[in-house]
């Protein structure tokens, strides 16, 4: 009996120092990150590259997730709006629904699913088929290279698309709320106006999509670099990419909605 | 600060070198003359892949010296290591060809990143390297497009674009048919000559090798077991070099992993 | 390398967003309460400020003329001191009333600013001197029920 106690207690214990192992080596992969990026930085074209296949590629995507969600939004938000008389408060429940959550942390999300897992999967095979040895050897720092362009390009690609996301939202509510369900476009915009603050709700909206945009970015690229030179390694890191970064932009999203918003009512 | 001759280019003293608390190279003492060809043959995992590691500054050695034209590689700083890999080539046993360059931009991509030469002369220099490896008129095709020894050919004109000091070659024959084989084989040979360079190679394949190396160095369980020139490996009676000469399946190497006594096992005692 | 081919999808990709952006500046946001911290400030003292927040509007007339910048508690009267923070091209004459309301039946409150016809306009760090403080519900029905009470004439025993 007592002897599965202590398996039991050494499996846990083994647990957790192999995921704070995994933590450190974590930390010290961002700490030489962060060191390449003054270099990485004077090489934009790469940077753009990266922007293209990541950020633009996930455009369509974004914007068509935005469009439909606004939709179902107006949809959800006037049948409980009007039982109180309040439907003409459609824009505002939409805008500051989008703007302040879904538009950061949905297009996270979606990022994470569409362009961070092939990011992971494409750093992962380079190292499988020893392309980052081949650069190392030849004096070229792969973080600088290849790591970190891709890091810059998420968090440069989010906050577009994020706002693109709640445009989007914003127009499908419109499109749903005005031209279907019939509420004046004149409320509808007025309100809306009136209550969506530009520095509350939409720079903190876009500030938050930076922190998910870093998060995101770092995850990616770490399970890639570190990805286990198999089919099987590169799956199973593709799926902790889209896992991890998921539940971190979810666990971001509630440390800053309470650091942001917390103190205005 | 340990000895050093002119004529060596690389040397290694004592080198011991484990992996994850298992022992792969158990004192290693090997000297490689400017100029020189050198093979390094062995079993499957015996250590010489991490040689090469070893030597690129790749790998530190738990104990021992390795001296690259008199620099102590392990002791190298990040920068002083990159400057002696410009001086250092290596062909990787399947090419590492970057996938989403082209043929031409991956023979470009060492100039492109070491030097600051205009395009124009990069673009002729390009063309010298993919000339001389036979392959120029495939310079706008992708990798993936290319077959297994045209790949390796590419990497190696990309490997040689600095002209290098020091080639190290990953098993360069691996997996070829015979006549890129034999197009490999030669190309070392004549780079080899033509660069003035001195050569590693990490292999399994002895008839192509034999041609072309000065010296053969086989390793067994972590330590040189000898050091001979090409033709003393056909004639030698020495049973660990006879059974991987004339590829026997038991001897040295024992063919039967390991295991529990094969009656008792089937009866199931 | 093909940078050009980069550099215009790219360049694209960013335009677009950053009309996304302007649009949620501008249509959806309102960019005039960026603005605010410009203009002078004004105090107000309430007996109840009700459910007056920070940043809630200063109208006169129904039009937005400032915000809420602060609300505290003055702590040897016991008044509410509220801040206001008018916008510069609005004067207020000296004797301008401020009263908290509510926009619509149970909407947001406000401070709303009735002006005088005193010459002399307020100026920044000015006080009001008169205040009308929020309705509050309880009170309103405590009085209710008890000037009901005051109408109908004592039952002879």
């Amino acid at each position: 009996m007592s002897a599965y106690f202590i398996r039991l207690i050494s499996a846990l214990g083994r647990l957790v120092t192999s995921r704070l192992d995994r933590l450190g080596l974590a930390a010290r992969f961002a700490g030489l990150l962060m060191v390449s990026l003054r270099i990485a930085l004077g090489r934009l074209s790469l940077i753009f590259r990266e922007v293209y296949f990541s950020g633009v590629r996930s455009l369509s995507i974004v914007a068509v997730s935005g469009l439909f969600v606004g939709m179902v939004l107006a949809v959800q938000g006037y049948e409980v709006l009007q039982r109180y008389g309040s439907a003409e408060s459609l824009g505002v429940i939409v805008a500051l629904s989008l703007v302040r959550e879904l538009g950061p942390v949905v297009t996270a999300l979606l990022f994470a699913g569409r362009a961070s897992s092939a990011v992971t999967a494409e750093i992962g095979l380079m190292r499988a088929t020893e392309q980052l040895a081949a650069m190392d050897m030849m004096a070229v720092d792969p973080i600088s290279r290849v790591v970190a362009p891709r890091f810059l390009a998420a968090i440069f690609s989010m906050p577009f698309l994020a706002a693109i996301f709640s445009t989007a939202g914003v127009i499908g509510a419109w499109i749903i709320g005005v031209k279907l369900i019939g509420i004046d476009d004149g409320a509808f915009w007025s309100q809306m106006q009136a209550n969506v603050d530009v520095r509350i709700d939409v720079l903190n909206g876009l500030v938050k999509s930076i922190v998910f945009g870093t998060s995101v970015g770092l995850i990616s690229v770490f399970e890639g670099y570190f990805a286990a030179p198999t089919a099987e390694g590169i799956a199973t890191a593709t799926t902790r990419t889209v896992v991890i970064s998921s539940l971190s932009v979810l666990l971001l999203d509630l440390l800053l909605t309470v650091m942001m918003f917390r103190g205005l009512s | 600060m340990t000895s050093f001759h002119e004529s060596e280019m690389i040397a290694l003293k004592d080198v011991c070198f484990s992996y994850a608390d298992r022992p792969i190279l158990n004192g290693i003492d090997l000297t490689i003359k400017r100029g020189e060809i050198i093979a390094i043959m062995g079993g499957s995992g015996g250590g010489k892949t991490t040689l090469l590691g070893l030597i690129a500054g790749r790998l530190k050695p738990q104990s021992g010296s390795v001296l690259v034209n008199g620099l102590e590689v392990p002791k190298l700083r990040q920068t002083e290591l990159y400057g002696l890999r410009r001086k250092i080539g290596m062909l990787f046993q399947f090419g590492a060809l970057f996938t989403d360059l082209n043929v031409f931009d991956n023979v470009a991509f060492p100039y492109r990143e070491q030097t600051n030469l205009p395009e124009e002369m990069i673009r002729t220099l390009v063309l010298l390297k993919l000339e001389a490896v036979g392959l120029r008129g495939a310079k706008d095709l992708m990798p993936a497009e290319l077959s297994g020894g045209m790949a390796r050919r590419v990497a190696l004109a990309r490997a040689v674009a600095l002209d290098p000091s020091v080639m190290l070659y990953d098993e360069p024959f691996t997996g070829l048919d015979p006549i890129s084989v034999g197009i490999i084989g030669r190309l070392i040979k004549r780079l080899n000559r033509a660069l003035g360079m001195t050569s590693v190679i990490v292999t399994h394949d002895l008839n192509e090798t034999l041609r072309l190396v000065d010296r053969v160095v086989v390793l067994s369980q972590g330590k040189i077991h000898r050091d001979m020139a090409p033709e003393e490996i056909r004639s030698t009676d020495d049973p660990f070099i006879r059974q991987f000469a004339d590829g026997l399946p038991d001897g040295p190497v024992p063919f039967h992993y390991p295991g529990r006594d094969y009656w008792s096992e089937l009866m199931g005692q | 390398m093909n940078r050009s081919r980069f550099d215009f999808a790219v360049g694209l990709f960013v335009a677009i967003g950053l009309l996304a952006m302007a649009f949620m500046a501008l249509k959806v946001g309102n960019l005039a309460g960026f603005d605010s911290g410009s203009g002078y400030a004004i105090e107000a003292r309430f007996d109840n400020i009700g459910g007056l927040k920070v940043r809630a509007p200063v109208k006169s007339a129904g039009v937005v003329v400032g915000r809420v910048e602060s609300i505290g508690l003055d702590a040897e009267t016991y008044e509410a001191r509220v801040l206001l923070r008018i916008y510069p091209n609005y004067r207020f004459s000296k004797d301008t009333i401020a009263s908290i309301l509510t926009s619509g039946l149970l909407g947001e409150q406000y401070v709303g600013l009735e002006s005088g016809g005193d010459p002399v306009y307020l100026a920044a760090g000015d006080r009001l001197g008169k205040t009308q403080s929020a309705m509050i519900l309880e009170k309103l029905i405590s009085q209710f029920l008890f000037s009901k009470a005051a109408e109908t004439p004592a039952k002879a025993p």
